[in-house]
């Protein structure tokens, strides 16, 4: 099951790790993607800091981190693909993965029904 | 640049029931409210213009005949010489010219095309700034033209390798037109003006014609397989490639044409020692700056990297410590390039390309080499 954030973030959980990319509204509105700037690994955040970028041809846009944590894993395919963001945003265009340190944040997140809600 | 004040409401171009129709994704643009993308989005629509043909809605640029009181040509060019440095005068009937709005201090109030009409000038400005331009024409040279804003004209742009062929099939006449050619035709019946033009460095066509003819022109165009709608996104992205300048990004009223590399816009008759020199708003600023140069100048700039560098952007000489040596004034994904292209200004002393520099992106200084304007070769029909 996904969570989302306002900020058009999804999250999927395993364990204490969540896969963090943004959700197909949000490639959609931004339109064809060209340049996506990851996090490094080892890298902290505090819920809600911007932890990486997504530039489409017309524009960057900053992805923030949903959750308080330290980055472990990338996606360094969308790096080289950053299309990969459109064509498959919540699969394998992921951006990268949260080790987190505090679930009832990750709790407090949308649920789908809550997201959608949200949408337009 | 897009200006917007949310207490006015959006105008519409002739082309905007098609726009909503082909799906577009509409935003306000210079008080219009304008298709940024279609569903197939920018990079296939940059591709599909490089490599067919891209159909452009530009009817919220501003179209203005100047029409000489005494009838003759002549008084309207050389009234039209006081106000933009570019040759007028000399400027045959048929054929097109680019030119500056400047000002007393010799920035640049606006850019845009003038073509001889025979008996009028024909111009097409920015959207932003076309109130601004009648009433500057208006104010300077009422007494002898009048100044005619052609709101019932819609404009639309061909631009690509296949463009000839697909209106050649409407009016096969356009086959013989040289780039910068601008003529009257008969299309659908109706007396258009072509010119052999556009913004992406591809050739093609600009066609200005009756509003209410717009749309279904437009549809029969778009019934060849050759042709797609094209956005302002990928209008942008094209324009950048090919090194041209975007009003209120890369042009504005404190850049002179000399700072802006636009001198080849300049007639060589209104240079220092030509038969018409200076005569025009800021003259003596901008011959002096071609003499003995300006402070700093438009380069290409590519980014070494993969992110884009954007307007705005501080340039700075070395990766670490010193002062601002410039800014980027447009930039963002070349398309054909396949890689970040901007263009900036710099100091002079470090225009040369091959030059590495370094454009501040989100606290980091990321290098970018001053590349050679346009940065796809431009395939006009000279």
């Amino acid at each position: 099951m996904l969570k989302y954030t306002k900020d058009h973030e999804w999250l999927r959980l395993e364990g204490d790790l969540a896969t963090i990319g943004i959700t197909p509204y949000a490639q959609d509105k931004l339109g064809d993607l060209v340049f996506v700037e990851l996090p490094s690994i080892g890298a902290t955040f505090e819920q809600g800091a911007p932890a990486a970028v997504v530039e489409s041809v017309k524009a960057a846009s900053d992805v923030y981190a949903p959750v308080t944590g330290e980055v472990v894993a990338v996606n360094d395919k969308v790096a080289t693909e950053p299309g990969l963001v459109n064509s498959d945003p919540i699969g394998d265009g992921w951006l990268f993965r949260i080790k987190i340190a505090d679930k009832t944040e990750f709790d407090a997140l949308l649920d789908e029904a809550g997201y959608k809600a949200i949408l337009d | 640049m897009a200006q917007t004040d949310p207490a006015t409401p959006l105008k519409r171009t002739p082309l905007h029931a098609l726009h909503v129709r082909l799906g577009a994704r509409m935003v306000p643009f210079a008080g219009y409210d304008m298709p940024v993308q279609y569903p197939t989005g920018i990079i296939k629509e940059h591709e599909h213009t490089r490599a067919a043909a891209g159909l452009f809605d530009v009817s919220h640029m501003g179209q203005i005949a100047l029409r000489p009181r005494s009838g003759r040509i002549e008084d309207a060019a050389r009234a039209l010489e006081t106000l933009v440095p570019a040759d007028i005068v000399g400027l045959p009937q048929g054929r097109q010219r680019y030119a500056l709005f400047t000002n007393e201090g010799g920035g640049i109030l606006d850019d845009l095309m003038v073509s001889n009409q025979g008996d009028h000038l024909f111009l097409v400005v920015n959207a932003s700034r076309k109130e601004a331009d009648e009433e500057h024409l208006r104010t300077h040279l009422a007494a002898s033209c009048e100044v005619v804003p052609l709101c019932e004209r819609a404009l639309v742009a061909l631009q690509g390798p296949q463009a000839v062929d697909v209106l050649a099939s409407f009016a096969p006449e356009l086959r013989a037109m040289r780039f910068m050619d601008a003529r009257t035709i008969a299309l659908m019946g109706e007396r258009c003006l072509a010119s052999r033009s556009g913004y992406t460095g591809e050739d093609g066509f600009e066609i200005s014609l009756p509003a209410e003819k717009a749309e279904a022109f437009c549809g029969a165009l778009l019934q060849n397989p050759a042709v797609k709608p094209i956005g302002l996104g990928a209008r942008d992205s094209l324009r950048l490639e090919a090194g041209l300048c975007l009003y209120g990004a890369d042009l504005d009223v404190i850049t002179t044409p000399v700072e802006a590399a636009l001198v080849w816009s300049i007639g060589g008759v209104r240079r220092a020692g030509g038969a018409r020199a200076g005569g025009f708003p800021g003259g003596e600023t901008i011959l002096k700056q071609m003499a003995e140069g300006a402070r700093r100048r438009r380069v290409g700039l590519k980014p070494e990297g993969r992110a884009p560098v954007r307007g705005g952007a501080i340039i700075y000489r070395a990766e670490h410590g010193g002062e601002p040596i410039g800014s980027v004034a447009s930039g963002g994904f070349g398309v054909s390039v396949g890689a970040p292209v901007a263009m900036g200004y710099v100091k002079p002393a470090l225009a040369q390309p091959g030059t590495t520099l370094f454009a501040d992106v989100r606290g980091k200084r990321l290098p970018v080499r001053v590349a050679a304007l346009p940065f796809v070769p431009a395939r006009f029909k000279r």
